[in-house]
């Protein structure tokens, strides 16, 4: 069975599936608790199914953009996982996954964009064609630099409306789309490495200040 | 869940406060793995840890060292009885993905898992060195992180559940800086390479500890009504930089040995003295010395030098279980198990500023 799950937005999102469709999926939408959240969930699902964790045998994970402390949560999470129990990780770029939702149950049938909460007044923003094949992204920049009347997909485009008129679809990930998507081959496959999209906040410091 | 040996557990234990991503492996009282990585050479240009820097090398590192650990201890990870993980104090995104990490294991292995105190941890760790901790006994700990003085009943901090009668008491700790804190800003000032701690060491062996008399914090009969066991080098800290400057000014050398050693004596001999006191006020015959900074030549042996006089044991793990590391936290798990501790559940946070009397997370 495919475990899946995401820790790259607000929400924590877990499922199962067992090659013909989902059998479980759990979400948690505490923001700041994914550390908390996400080891009960997989828990959840496995007891929900019926299942062990035997009988995971990939496990994929959303590799973001996200919030970074969040993000590393699955990431930590899924290759440990796939360490322990000898089974493949997968990742797939979570806004791939919101895309893959939007398209396949038929809210977007057009060009269309993504956009999550980077948080700093900024988003992260990926465009797909009306397949739902990533066109250009993801990429991390200032909503009024990328102000559009194209239909945005995503929690992204509801905190800026002044730049993004035109939404549909859903607003967080859900793990149960990511193991569709997986499954039914939608997404590309990436290793399990975060897409940070910034660089650390670091600064090396200054010449040495006189204390008198 | 697997039938757990309580007498010799084999626990796998993960550290993260900072920037070292440890993963221990012990048999109870025996060190079977002790795998470290390291991101402190990305964090010497900003001559501090980054938290982001070390929170992104944790991820990195995890799987590797895990994967280094077992193989240094000659285990598979399905024998192992128990996790256990750092779950604080230290910085928040670092700790989450120990934490994570950890819960991953627990979940995968079907194993239980302990989340335990850090401070707690560098106490237990000597057990690996000397055999079982002695308990009651005073622990000071002291680090880049952190200057405490604990009064240790039982490591694992079950007491007879009043706030006095705890496991793990604390009795005073800095009111600013940490004394690791204080060797690298001073290291800094004399020019010397980040962290700060072996270099101060080193410098100091060519120089004279009486040379300059720099001040020792919180020691005034006023200070030690309110301060008795509580440290301050923030004042110290100020002076050496100050009579650096000075000397800059006045366009002479500056003698960096000189000023190594007699700011290292300030720093040993005020940690030293609040130890023994500590001792000696509750009754408490053995002296336990932990953290990055216990591997100080110097505070070694005037630890060992005074305590003989006033009959007391001085315990100091060697200097690579001092400094932050996952055999530590092993350790302590393997306590918990021996001990009958109730293993975490799952939904255990990571805690920046749990403080030490916390040793078992719920
Ligand atoms: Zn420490």
């Amino acid at each position: 069975m495919l475990l899946t799950f995401d820790t790259a937005t607000p929400r924590v999102t877990a499922a199962l599936h067992d090659g013909e469709r989902v059998v479980a999926s759990a979400d948690a939408d505490v923001a700041m608790r994914h550390g908390e959240q996400l080891a009960p969930l997989i828990e959840k699902v496995l007891a929900d199914a019926g299942a062990d964790r035997f009988d995971v045998t990939a496990v994929g994970v959303g590799v973001g953009p996200g919030p970074f402390t969040g993000l590393r949560v699955g990431l930590v999470t899924a290759r440990t996982l796939g360490h322990v129990l000898q089974v493949p990780v997968y990742g797939v770029c979570t806004l791939d996954v919101l895309a893959a939702q939007a398209v396949g149950t038929g809210e977007v049938a057009e060009p269309f964009l993504v956009a999550t909460d980077a948080r700093r007044k900024e988003v992260y923003l990926a465009s797909y064609d009306a397949e739902g094949n990533r066109v250009e992204g993801p990429v991390v920049v200032k909503p009024a630099a990328a102000a559009t009347d194209a239909l945005v997909v995503g929690e992204g485009a509801d905190l800026y409306p002044e730049h993004f008129a035109r939404t549909a679809g859903p607003r967080r990930p859900s793990a149960a789309w990511m193991a569709v998507a997986i499954t039914e081959e939608l997404v590309g496959l990436l290793d399990p490495e975060p897409l940070y999209l910034r660089r650390p906040d670091a600064e090396a410091p200054g010449a040495r200040k006189p204390v008198s | 869940m697997g039938r757990v040996s309580r007498d010799e557990p084999l626990v796998l234990g993960i550290e993260t406060s900072c920037d070292e991503t440890g993963v221990g492996i012990v048999r109870g009282h025996t060190l079977l793995a002790d795998a470290v990585a390291s991101s402190v050479d990305e964090h010497a240009r900003f001559g501090g840890v980054v938290p982001e820097v070390a929170s992104r090398a944790h991820l990195e590192a995890m799987v590797p060292t895990i994967e280094r650990a077992c193989e240094t201890a000659g285990i598979d990870l399905r024998d192992v009885d128990a996790i256990s993980v750092t779950n604080g104090p230290g910085l928040a995104g670092a700790l989450l993905v120990g934490v994570a990490a950890a819960k991953a294991l627990a979940l995968g292995l079907g194993k239980p898992l302990y989340g335990v105190n850090h401070l707690a941890s560098h106490v237990a760790v000597d057990q690996l060195e000397h055999g079982a901790l002695p308990e009651p006994c005073i622990a000071m700990l002291v680090s880049g992180g952190h200057s405490s003085l604990l009064r240790v009943t039982d490591v694992t901090g079950v007491g007879d559940g009043t706030p006095e009668g705890a496991g793990v008491v604390p009795m005073g700790a800095t009111i600013d800086d940490a004394a690791g804190e204080a060797f690298d800003k001073v290291a800094r000032v004399l020019g010397l390479p980040f962290p700060g701690g072996p270099h101060i060491d080193r410098a100091a062996r060519e120089g004279d500890q009486v040379a300059i008399d720099f001040p020792r914090g919180l020691t005034s009969r006023r200070d030690l009504e309110r301060h008795r066991f509580d440290y301050s080098f923030s004042g110290l800290k100020t002076a050496v930089a100050r009579w650096v400057e000075a000397r800059e000014r006045s366009g002479e050398p500056v003698p960096v040995a000189d000023v190594a050693a007699s700011f290292q004596e300030a720093v040993c001999d005020v940690l030293v003295r609040k130890a023994l006191d500590a001792a000696s006020s509750e009754g408490i015959e053995d002296l336990l010395i932990g953290g990055g900074v216990a591997a100080n030549s110097r505070l070694r042996f005037l630890a060992e030098e005074r305590a003989a006089k006033l009959g007391i044991r001085v315990r100091v793990p060697r200097p690579g279980l001092c400094t932050d590391n996952g055999a530590m936290v092993a350790a302590l798990g393997a306590e918990m198990v021996a001990r009958g501790r109730t293993p975490s559940s799952l939904d255990l946070p990571a805690d920046s500023s749990l403080p030490v009397t916390d040793v078992l997370a719920g």
